[in-house]
């Protein structure tokens, strides 16, 4: 399989904190895969790395082959990469159907067409009932879902999604894995999540790179990563303080 | 244009830069505190001067004298604002707040044009003709009293942060207003006071310039602008940039003045403030935002 | 659904009744109001003109603007120099006028953008350049300087019909102005259900997800303050011919700037008729104060000899105050719920 995204020798620094350290990993094609690690692991960063927000200072990302590295968020989303936000970002005063709208114009001839196309998007995450609310008054797990509708719809070839299922019930987790996966089969669609709901990481994701201060300490399959010592110390550790 | 011509309008624009250094500091202090720029500032200003001149004509009393009772006024006057006032809108996008301060802007005004009408007025001091000579430098009393009470007032106030708890407590809600609240800080109160002491500058600032220039409510406007420009230029919320800022304008002007026109020398500042805003839009002595 | 349904979308069928009620009393204005009741609607569709113009720059892309007196006062005086000095009709003076103040938002716009300043610091900004530019016309003699500069006009002038010199009766004036007004309100409309509309909207409640969502910020901010300071150009075009006098001391102060966000504020900034309610609450208020003032003088209630030349503003403020305290949101939305004149979960 042909790597999509490859991260390669990323590093990235705040005020002198090293909050990303000479990390590289690939992404395959048509790869459910997962980016893990303690709190502070820098997973956070390195999506805003990827997506734009932040420029390397040292390294480089590649989407297909090309060079992405330290373009504006926009043209990365031209790109075709598609990202959702941690603390959600919704358009507070406009309605759910708008703000799915606003992300489905990036494709869209008309007006007309990207509403439609949205209507399709918020089906696909069961927010349809809510396409009339503003987005202000969303649930957590509804803004949640809005943030996936919303990264869809801008058509990516690579999402990015950044703890969607934290604050889902199970029963959600399990409604939000099969759409990602039926996404995935359906459309070809590769996408990478941070996610701390092991649940949902274990039942998604085929390839799981984890990070640790900054630094990666280990990739591989899932049942890989649960019985490598290195990351249970670095989990155990986490807990004990 | 000679040397002393020069030396000349730099010494006079360097005494009125610290009157104006003073009044930007009131606008700073609240700024740096609750976070919310106060367009009715010049009109705070103006009521000072207003009050030291009644006190002028009423009891014959110097403006300068008078600076201590109109700081204590229009403290009264900040606080009750900000308490009654400007607290209920903290919550609402900037553009509501400048609004609202307009309002009040544009109520004082009006007050103090059905009070005193349209008219300039002023006060004639015994010493408002005097002035001493250094070589050729000629400085003019009036000048010069205004600028010793407005370095007085603002050491006084530069103290009052650095040494008192009060002061102390009000400089930990600027940088951390959630973190001021844990401790125990009764913010609110803190905010009513920071009000306060930012119109007492102003107060002050008011009637010391009373002093220089004559008075009449639409001259608020313009010191709200001015104030405006060298807050930008030395720092919003920098209390020292803020006199910086005065000096710099009022020397900027005064040269402007013989350089070019009298008239020219507010198109002087607000190009000098274009050119920080581009260049550093945190101001001269600001931290930058991010 | 018809072209015209599809407009007012929004509006109930009451709010529509009452809406085309009011439509058509202002249509026969003329013919009911005297001399004095079509100054005080000029002024208000005037000032409605410019409100909506800010309300697209602040309601619609989130960039508060106190300088909007700039974009009418570069209108007005490129349209009146030129007609003055090369006797250019305004009807094709309007052009350059509008592309001047186009112009000037542009550099505004683009030094704020590029050098990231937001919030207070833009709105300074276009403070700043609205009196550096006053004080410039201060000194600049071909346009009047602080004298002032001023449009001849004839006995003649004052009657007819001429739209290409914009002179005529007072009628054509306020028909004109109405249908500036109206048009800027059927241009808002078009652009808000534009994607220029989705995108401004999205870049005023959360300027990085729309960035993350593919929204060129720079471009489409860019776009609002064009369009913007063009729509103020057009209100300054018209404010030169009927006004046939321009002092920069009056154009240019901030004042003006101050009016401009007043009636969007008072009506709800965001909403497509807010700007509009607001002028014609806040206008008329305006007069009625001191209409009512005038006759508790006349009734002796008041001493006729006092002056009360600040007593309408300190009212008129109080005003503004309250809404500002208790209606933040604006008039507009809350009157659409209480008189039910917007369909349930639709905004003005």
């Amino acid at each position: 399989m042909a790597a999509l995204l490859r991260v390669d020798g990323v590093s990235k620094s705040f005020r002198g904190l090293l909050a990303l350290n000479n990390v590289s990993f690939e992404v395959s094609e048509r790869e459910i895969a997962a980016l893990i690690g303690p709190n502070g692991a820098g997973k956070t960063t390195l999506f805003n790395v990827i997506a734009g927000v932040f420029r390397p200072d040292d390294g480089s990302v590649q989407l297909d082959g090309a060079d992405i590295t330290g373009r504006r968020p926009d043209e990365i989303c031209h790109a075709g990469i598609g990202r959702t936000f941690q603390i959600v970002k919704p358009f507070a005063q406009m309605t759910v159907l708008e703000n799915v709208t606003v992300a489905a114009l990036h494709g869209a001839g008309t007006v007309a067409e990207a509403t439609a196309a949205a209507r399709g998007f918020l089906e696909l995450l069961e927010l349809d009932t809510r396409a009339a609310q503003h987005a202000a008054n969303l649930t957590l797990p509804d803004r949640k879902r809005l943030e996936v509708a919303r990264a869809l719809a801008t058509g990516p070839r690579l999402l990015l999604l950044d703890e969607v299922m934290a604050g889902l019930r199970p029963s959600e987790t399990d409604r939000m894995v099969a759409t990602l996966r039926r996404l995935r089969d359906d459309t070809g669609l590769t996408i990478l999540l941070i996610e701390h709901v092991m649940r949902a990481v274990m039942a998604l994701s085929e390839h799981i790179t984890v990070l640790h201060h900054g630094e990666k300490i280990s990739e591989g399959a899932p049942e890989r990563i649960v019985r490598d010592p290195a990351v249970l110390e670095c989990y155990l550790g986490d807990q004990d303080l | 244009m000679d040397f002393w011509t020069l030396a000349n309008a730099v010494a006079s624009g360097l005494l009125i830069g610290l009157v104006y250094g003073l009044s930007a500091l009131g606008l700073s202090v609240i700024f740096g505190v609750i976070r919310i720029v106060n367009f009715a500032h010049g009109e705070i200003m103006v009521m000072g001067m207003f009050f030291a001149l009644l006190m002028f004509r009423w009891l014959g009393l110097d403006p300068l004298l008078s600076v201590p009772l109109a700081a204590a006024l229009m403290f009264g006057f900040g606080y009750v604002l900000q308490l009654v006032v400007v607290s209920r809108v903290s919550h609402l996008p900037e553009h509501m707040q400048f609004l609202l301060l307009a309002a009040i802007a544009i109520m004082i005004v009006s007050a103090l044009l059905l009070v005193f009408g349209p008219d300039a007025q002023g006060v004639e001091v015994d010493y408002a003709w005097d002035s001493f000579a250094v070589g050729e430098l000629i400085i003019d009393y009036p000048k010069m009293f205004a600028a010793i009470g407005a370095v007085i007032v603002a050491s006084l106030l530069l103290a009052f942060f650095k040494y008192t708890a009060t002061g102390k407590a009000i400089r930990a809600c600027a940088d951390n207003r959630m973190g001021a609240q844990v401790v125990g800080l009764n913010v609110s109160r803190l905010y009513a006071l920071t009000f306060g002491i930012g119109a007492a500058c102003l107060g002050a600032a008011g009637a010391i310039i009373l002093l220089l220039f004559e008075v009449h409510p639409y001259l608020a406007p313009g010191y709200t602008l001015l104030a405006f420009v060298i807050v930008i230029i030395g720092g919003l919320g920098s209390l020292f940039g803020a006199l910086v800022g005065g000096i710099l304008i009022g020397v900027s002007e005064a040269l402007a003045a013989v350089l070019f026109q009298p008239s020219m020398k507010t198109a002087f500042s607000f190009g000098l403030l274009i050119l920080i805003l581009l260049l550093r839009p945190q101001g001269l002595l600001g931290k930058a935002v991010r | 659904m018809t072209p015209v349904r599809r407009f007012f979308g929004p509006l109930s069928p009451a709010g529509l009744w009452l809406g085309g009620a009011f439509l058509l009393l202002l249509l026969l204005l003329p013919f009911w109001g005297g001399s004095y009741v079509m100054t005080v609607a000029i002024t208000v569709f005037y000032l409605a003109l410019i409100g909506q113009s800010w309300n697209l720059m602040l309601g619609f892309a989130g960039l508060l603007s106190i300088g909007h007196a700039l974009f009418v006062g570069i209108g007005a005086y490129t349209a009146a120099y030129l007609f003055a000095a090369i006797g250019l009709p305004p009807v094709v003076g309007i052009v350059p006028a509008v592309g001047l103040a186009v112009l000037m938002g542009l550099l505004i716009g683009y030094l704020g953008f590029r050098f990231a300043i937001g919030g207070v610091y833009f709105a300074l900004l276009t403070i700043a350049f609205a009196e550096f530019v006053r004080i410039v016309i201060d000194h600049v003699p071909w346009l009047g300087a602080t004298e002032g500069f001023f449009l001849k006009v004839s006995e003649a002038d004052r009657h007819g019909i001429d739209l290409a010199n914009l002179r005529g009766a007072p009628e054509m004036y306020y028909y004109l102005i109405m249908a500036l007004a109206l048009g800027a309100l059927v241009l808002c409309r078009f652009l808000l259900r534009s994607r220029l509309g989705y995108y401004w909207q999205a870049i005023r409640d959360d300027a990085e997800a729309a960035q993350a969502l593919g929204v060129n910020i720079l471009r489409y901010k860019m776009y609002a303050v064009a369009i913007s300071s063009g729509m103020a150009g057009v209100a300054g075009v018209f404010y030169a011919f009927y006004q046939n006098s321009l002092f920069p001391e009056i154009v240019f102060n901030i004042e003006r700037s101050i009016e401009a966000t007043l009636g969007s504020i008072v009506g709800g900034v965001g909403t497509l008729f807010g700007p509009i309610f607001g002028t014609f609450i806040l206008t008329p208020l305006g007069e009625i104060v001191t209409e009512a003032i005038d006759l508790l003088k006349h009734w002796d209630v008041i001493d006729p000899q006092i002056k009360l030349d600040g007593l309408k503003l300190l009212i008129w403020g109080f005003i503004v105050v309250l809404i500002v305290l208790f209606k933040p949101k604006g008039l507009w939305p809350w009157v659409c719920a209480r008189l039910r004149l917007t369909r349930p979960g639709a905004e003005g």
